[in-house]
């Protein structure tokens, strides 16, 4: 049997060890070690984004990722988007305010993803926005809702 | 979990990663940003008893300028690439593919030497590194040596890369201006595999004729392949828009394994293939005259 593997990594600000067989992805470690069931899992092979967290604050799917991989490393979940107080963020807001959701599942990833994306390109052309989009499902919205919304926070980030 | 057990080895430098790998023989798999083995690991379509992660080994991860060429370390990834002025300046068909790869949380992960590595069929890098006559470089436990692009993909997900043999970086080529670059595929949604695609590289010599051209296909045929025969019937000749559907014609007009399955039958991605040539001729084509 392979050997398990001690690990630290700091999730959502909080420091975390364990010691974890190699084939435990980092979607695994965060819902069952960590107890942080926002991390959604949807494919399990990497198409439909609804595990993206932040690793070293880059979007990616934590399905691709082994744990021993983020060795290190820090994490950021959908859990630890929102300010301490619980004041949501303003792409949470605008999720919210513009219909970006409605059985919630794919909404994580959708959070995280555009998180990263308006941290790196703040002010998206609709065109942009819509590439970014491209790597998350959804199965209910339509989509229309969750444009609307990315382009709200980005307008509203950008005037802050 | 859904991959089968493995053991996980983190070495950290290029020596260290081969001897493991020459020890471990078949049992033995590297992997870099892993989205192309942890899919085919979920899904059981391979299993491997030990997997060497090239994580810590730092030197080779970089881009670097040198004499008239740019070397990209393997596990640099595409994401870097994306944000890489130097790589928008000297080598930008390498630049303007890697929009086209999966979604920018995909390209977060994925190296360049993964993807050349992997060899899909219908992948931008491999194609583009045939186009621009890259060369890679490869060092196992017997030495380090140099396999250009042509020789190195040899088939789908198959390439002239030993067991035991690490990708440590890739040299493209800068070409001299005036030139023009150009890639365009097409796929059902964007950010998947493309259905086929082409890239196409020009240059000109001082009196505004084509005396470089490179044609690409990929996606049409069980690795990337270059359009020799169009390529040549270009040279000498002054570079027109209007040439471009048949160089498209001409270029798909000898292919003879091009895949048919429910996404689309050959003869309908012969004809995309030849739409997505003609389509780079003229914007390589643009691009080369006016700059
Ligand atoms: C949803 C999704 C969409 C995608 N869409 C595209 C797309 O449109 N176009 C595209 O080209 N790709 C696409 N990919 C694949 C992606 O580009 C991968 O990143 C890439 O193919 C492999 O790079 P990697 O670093 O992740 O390699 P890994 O997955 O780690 O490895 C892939 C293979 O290469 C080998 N390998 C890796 N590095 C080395 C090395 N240095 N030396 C020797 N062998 C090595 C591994 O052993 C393995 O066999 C997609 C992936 C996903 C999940
Ligand atoms: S669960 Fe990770 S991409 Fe679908
Ligand atoms: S809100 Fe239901 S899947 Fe997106």
């Amino acid at each position: 049997m392979a050997d398990d593997i001690d690990i630290r990594i700091r999730v959502n600000g909080l420091p975390r060890r364990a010691t974890v067989p190699p084939r435990l992805t980092l979607a695994d470690f965060l819902r069952v070690n960590c107890g942080l069931t926002g991390t959604h899992l949807g494919c399990e092979h990497g198409v439909c984004g609804a595990c993206t967290v932040l690793l070293d604050r880059e979007a990616v799917r934590a399905c691709l990722v082994f744990a021993v991989q983020a060795d290190g490393s820090d994490v950021t979940t959908v859990e630890g988007i929102a300010s301490p107080d619980g004041e949501l963020s303003v792409v949470q807001a605008a999720f919210r305010e513009h219909h970006g959701l409605q059985c919630g599942f794919c909404t994580p990833g959708f959070v995280v993803s555009v998180t990263a994306f308006l941290a790196e390109n703040p002010k998206p052309t609709d065109e942009e926005i819509r590439a970014a989009l491209s790597g998350n499902l959804c199965r209910c919205t339509g989509y229309q809702g969750i444009v609307n919304a990315v382009r709200a926070a980005a307008d509203r980030e950008d005037s802050v | 979990m859904k991959p089968a057990a493995f053991e996980y080895h983190a070495p950290t430098s290029a020596e260290e990663t081969v001897a493991l790998l020459a020890e471990l023989g078949d049992e033995g798999k590297t992997i870099a940003g892993g989205q192309s083995l942890v899919p085919m690991l979920a899904l059981r379509l391979a299993t491997f008893g030990h997997l060497v992660d090239l994580r810590r080994v730092h030197e080779l991860r970089g881009i670097e300028q040198r004499d008239g060429t740019v070397r990209i370390g393997a596990t640099t990834t595409q994401a870097t690439l994306q944000r890489s002025e130097d790589i928008r300046d000297l080598v930008p068909l390498l630049a303007r593919a890697t929009p086209l790869i999966g979604h920018f949380q995909i390209r977060s992960r994925g190296t360049v030497g993964g993807s050349l590595a992997h060899a899909d069929a219908a992948a931008e890098y491999p194609a583009v590194a045939l186009t621009l006559d890259a060369e890679l470089e490869a060092l196992s436990v017997r030495g380090r040596r140099t396999i250009p692009a042509a020789r190195f993909l040899t088939g789908t997900w198959t390439t002239a890369l030993a067991e035991d043999e690490l990708l440590t970086a890739v040299t493209f080529p800068v070409w001299r201006r005036p030139r023009g670059f150009a890639i365009e595929e097409f796929a059902r949604r964007s950010g998947d595999f493309a259905l086929a695609g082409a890239a196409v590289a020009v240059g000109l010599d001082a009196g505004g004729r084509v005396d470089r051209c490179a044609i690409g296909l990929f996606g049409l045929g069980p690795s990337a392949c270059r359009a020799h025969t169009a390529e040549a019937g270009t040279m000498g000749r002054e570079p027109a828009e209007d040439m471009a559907d048949d160089i498209g014609r001409q270029a798909l007009a000898d292919l003879d394994s091009i895949p048919s399955d429910l996404h689309g039958s050959a003869g309908y991605r012969k004809r995309v293939g030849a739409a997505m040539v003609a389509r780079a001729w003229r914007r390589a084509v643009r691009e080369a005259v006016h700059g």
